[in-house]
């Protein structure tokens, strides 16, 4: 039915591409929250690879340390952290309101560091198990597909969609993009606008532990894992540009992919490929793919 | 100002300097002195142009592994090991700067990050760098051909000289035509611009040299510990420079020395309780982010206008009014 492609047997090819469509989805969950943040915080959060490790740590707690269900981690874990963020963005980032955004790149730096030695101190460096919630998959003829894995894809384009439907179509997410335009005129409108700002960072941050939760079982848990994949999330998002929600959930899954092929065809360039992409598109387009502003 | 006070206090500065080894553990202050030259190289980005670079690890590093290679694998004298770290900083610093200075602000430093991994990635991979263990037990081969660097107590006053006259370079660089540049786009791109200053070139320039610098601090380590590894050119090693500059006063010459003697002094102090160390790092930075902005140096030398703004009323004036920008847009 395939042929091979280049020499590369149609099972390998298809894999890549499904692992390549899984680290996309979580590219795309992490700068979807990034953008969120930044929009009306203007505040590049450095923790939200910590966070991510959080939530899937906290997965591992639930399941592991209270026997709780895989399923109801995943909707208990992410509130929680979404709450731990609404008290750091109260106690913590609302004092730098107004200051240079730099300040709030090393704040959340600091916090990152704070979390992961916290971490590290507690539960050590090794990494954790954790078992697949979905035992077993389905044998699609030309490749295996763990029910997992598939189950990992299709949740995160759902929270994607659901999170760009919610921005760009209803009443709060008009408020949300009114307020990045116009802080001010919100407010004399009567708009309580530092309570929508402290929500929109739970709710950022909450994505990140979300994907933190479906994460788990997936890649191996140790201290290190968040800020490993926010310095990619950080080309992913320098690459699309912070302008749009939809430039960020497309470029997300884009370069997962791109990153998946590249390691069925070449595979000691796919840990590098996304930078260099990055690269190209700063001489092509400084601005991003989906940018509009220097 | 007449230069007699500075003068006298530099000299007493010296002296003491030449003094410390009989007190402290020399190697100790080898390192405070290599950090402190990385980050004052650091800081004539963030402090004198406004540039955060989150990935100058990569520069430090990599003038580790290039002199340490070249010292181990080659038995190049450590002079012209230094010399090659040097230009290798140079010219990568040219590559990523030019990619990087089409970002601005966070941008900017998200850019650094990402190329700085890039360039981690290809220290592990590489055959050259030894992986995960790094570059091993370098010899120390005699300086200049005739100076005993395998000796601390002398190789100490090799590094001293060194940071001292890099330390002053640096004061060149700042209080020349050029540095004035510097601040000039630091504190107002927009309008260096519209005066004519091609202010990419300048914020290129300055880039190339902190690379420089920086790397030549790391060639410098690489012997003094006789050991280059994947720490030198990993995020963590970008942020705690970061964290020096901050700590000592981010747009001040002395600084990063105060910051870096603090930090280093601080780890190694700490060294007993291990895991702690990044965890305390941490709150530091949320400490002083939060409480103290304007680093240790920074807030010393603000006391005497301090005393005098209580005297008086206060006046808002332009310099209140920027007093928490590290960068105007």
């Amino acid at each position: 039915m395939f042929a091979d492609l280049f020499g590369i047997p149609p099972q390998a090819l298809l894999g890549q591409l499904l692992l390549g469509l899984i680290n996309g989805a979580f590219y795309a969950l992490l700068s979807l929250g990034l953008a969120l943040i930044f929009g009306l915080l203007h505040l590049i959060n450095f923790a939200h690879g910590a966070i991510y490790m959080l939530g899937a740590l906290g997965a591992w707690v639930a399941v592991s340390g209270l026997g709780l269900s895989f399923w109801a981690a995943l909707i208990i874990v992410p509130l929680a952290v979404g709450l731990i963020g609404i008290v750091l963005e109260r106690v913590l980032i609302s004092r730098l309101a107004g200051l240079d955004p730099l300040y709030g790149l090393l704040l959340t730096f600091g916090l990152a560091l704070l979390i992961e030695g916290l971490t590290r101190v507690q539960f050590g460096a090794s990494g954790l198990p954790f078992n697949s919630p979905i035992k077993g998959g389905i044998n699609l003829g030309f490749m295996y597909l763990p029910w997992y894995r598939g189950f990992v894809v299709l949740a995160s384009v759902v929270v994607c969609l659901a999170t760009w439907f919610a921005i760009e179509r209803t009443k709060l997410g008009a408020l949300l993009r009114a307020a990045t335009e116009n802080p001010d005129l919100l407010r004399t409108f009567g708009v309580r606008v530092p309570v929508l700002v402290t929500l929109t960072f739970g709710a950022g941050v909450a994505l990140a532990a979300l994907a933190g939760v479906l994460a788990a079982p997936i890649y191996l848990i140790n201290p290190y894992m968040g800020t490993q994949l926010i310095i990619v999330v950080f080309a992913v998002v320098v690459i699309g540009g912070m302008g749009s929600i939809g430039g960020a959930i497309l470029t997300g899954f884009g370069l997962g992919v791109l990153e998946g092929l590249t390691k069925a065809f070449w595979p000691p360039a796919s840990s590098t490929v996304i930078f260099f992409v990055m690269a190209v598109v700063l001489m092509v387009k400084p601005a991003g793919l989906f940018g509009t502003t220097k | 100002m007449s230069n007699h006070p500075k003068l006298l206090i530099g000299a007493a500065i010296l002296v003491v300097m030449a003094l410390l080894p009989l007190a402290v553990y020399p190697v100790l202050l080898m390192k405070v002195m290599c950090f402190a030259i990385f980050a004052c190289a650091f800081n004539l980005l963030l402090g004198f142009t406004g540039l955060l670079s989150f990935g100058h690890a990569m520069f430090f590093g990599g003038g580790a592994y290039v002199a340490g290679y070249l010292m181990k694998a080659h038995a190049v004298p450590p002079e012209l090991a230094w010399l090659a770290a040097l230009v290798a900083g140079a010219v990568a610093g040219g590559a990523v700067g030019w990619l990087a200075i089409r970002r601005t602000g966070i941008y900017f430093s998200m850019v650094t990050l990402a190329l700085a991994q890039m360039a981690y990635f290809y220290f592990v991979t590489s055959p050259l760098t030894g992986g995960e263990d790094g570059i091993q037990s370098i010899p120390r081969q005699p300086v200049l051909g005739f100076i005993n660097g395998a000796d601390d107590h002398i190789l100490y006053y090799v590094i001293m000289a060194m940071f001292v006259c890099l330390w002053l370079l640096i004061w060149r660089i700042v209080h020349s035509p050029f540095g004035q540049s510097l601040k000039a786009i630091r504190d107002n791109e927009a309008r260096a611009i519209s005066l004519g200053y091609r202010a990419s070139r300048y914020k290129l320039l300055a880039f190339v040299i902190s690379a420089a610098i920086a790397a030549l601090a790391g060639g410098m380590k690489s012997y003094i510990f006789q050991l280059a590894s994947l720490t030198d050119v990993g995020w963590h090693m970008s942020g705690e420079v970061v964290l020096m500059a901050l700590i000592g006063g981010i747009g001040t010459l002395t600084g990063p020395v105060v910051g870096a003697a603090f930090l280093i002094l601080l780890s190694d102090a700490l060294a007993s309780y291990g895991e702690w160390v990044v965890v305390i790092q941490g709150a530091i930075f949320v400490a002083v982010v939060l409480l103290f902005r304007k680093g240790l140096v920074g807030t010393l030398s603000e006391l005497p206008g301090l005393i005098t703004r209580l005297r008086r009323p206060k006046a808002k004036s332009a310099e209140k009014l920027n007093k928490d920008k590290i960068i105007t847009e």
